[in-house]
């Protein structure tokens, strides 16, 4: 089972003056209100945000809705759109993996793969044990996500009060902390590299390609700086 | 709309989980010292450089109708906080989202 004292001690990590659960938060309260305000019922909303617990995933299944894709459509764009996740777990339970541990904790929690969830667990792995560390993810990312849907809720109940600058300055708490998580986590000569072409390829390749534009960034990018990475280590 | 929403959440989540799962299961092998593990490690962080970036530049939702220019000041601006006050992360996300919202209603 799940070990209490690491699951809470996860748990907790969101508690921190400069917790990422207060852009989280406030993006999710976005998200609750653009998704009343296209037509979604309180249990739709909150059913989308728990099951899909992807921001910009969202997004595109709201503007897809909006202008009548199908299905299909819905569910390519989404999964452009959220490929992202894929690297961000594949860079992520490595660190977690440990013999002791049941295979369905893994299998579990990878739901709560997510930007915000993902950088507390690259910035804290290194102080918890091997064995214990997906006990502290699953804390990690039961509270990130509980922040998610709790913040859905706020938003769709006070989206009648908030006017179109302030859905736009809560729109961009997200990006913002992101961006500066990213540059806080760039320690490595990889990393910083990573984020720096990351951030400049991500829009040359939306003129190529606004679909892949995010994936081609991180794919050639990514490569780039691991390369240059391994070069100047030998 | 021409898709039930019940549908459309449910091939969102399943689109989602998809690359979650796959990860899961495609990381068993891999090794943290790896060179592989490094190289996604990279593909990772740039992924979601070039995420948050596109986020910025070609928005989708409601920052469409926030001008490039007030975008950028607003970049601009949050990181020298950011820097400012010692990589606190607090002050300039609450900054960005008073800025933003001030600058489009005036």
């Amino acid at each position: 089972m799940i070990n209490k004292k690491f699951f809470f001690k996860g748990f907790k990590s969101i508690l921190t003056y400069d917790s990422p659960a207060i852009a989280l938060g406030c993006c999710f309260i976005a998200i609750g209100a653009l998704l009343k305000n296209l037509g979604f019922n309180f249990q739709e909303t909150v059913f989308s945000t728990m099951l899909t617990y992807a921001l910009p995933g969202s997004l595109v299944m709201a503007e897809s809705l909006l202008i009548g894709a199908s299905l299909l459509n819905i569910f390519l764009a989404v999964w452009f759109v959220n490929a992202r996740l894929y690297p961000m777990a594949v860079s992520l339970f490595p660190l977690m993996m440990h013999k002791n541990q049941p295979k369905w904790k893994y299998y579990f929690s990878c739901h709560f793969i997510a930007v915000s969830a993902w950088l507390i667990m690259k910035s804290n792995y290194e102080k918890i044990e091997k064995e214990h560390r997906i006990d502290f993810w699953i804390g990690i990312g039961s509270a990130t996500w509980s922040v998610a849907v709790l913040g859905t809720i706020c938003g769709f109940y006070f989206s009648e009060y908030l006017n179109k600058e302030m859905m736009m300055g809560l729109a961009v708490v997200n990006p913002i902390y992101f961006l500066c998580m990213m540059v806080g986590a760039s320690k490595t000569l990889e990393i910083t590299l990573s984020v720096l072409l990351g951030l400049s390829l991500g829009p040359i390749f939306y003129f190529l390609s606004p679909e892949w534009s995010v994936l081609l960034g991180g794919l050639v990018g990514g490569s780039v700086a691991y390369m240059i990475g391994e070069l100047n280590v030998s | 709309m021409s898709v039930s929403i019940f549908y459309a959440i449910l091939v969102t989540s399943l689109a989602t989980f998809l690359s979650r799962f796959l990860g899961a299961i495609s990381s068993e092998g891999i090794k943290e010292t790896s060179k592989l593990f490094k190289w996604f490690n990279c593909l990772a962080y740039a992924t979601l450089a070039a995420l948050i970036s596109r986020t910025i530049i070609f928005p989708v939702g409601v920052l469409v109708e926030a001008t490039y220019f007030s975008r950028f000041l607003v970049v601009l601006f949050s990181l020298l906080i950011f820097f400012i006050f010692k990589k606190n992360y607090v002050y300039p996300t609450v900054f960005s989202a008073i800025f933003l919202s001030t600058i489009s209603f005036f």
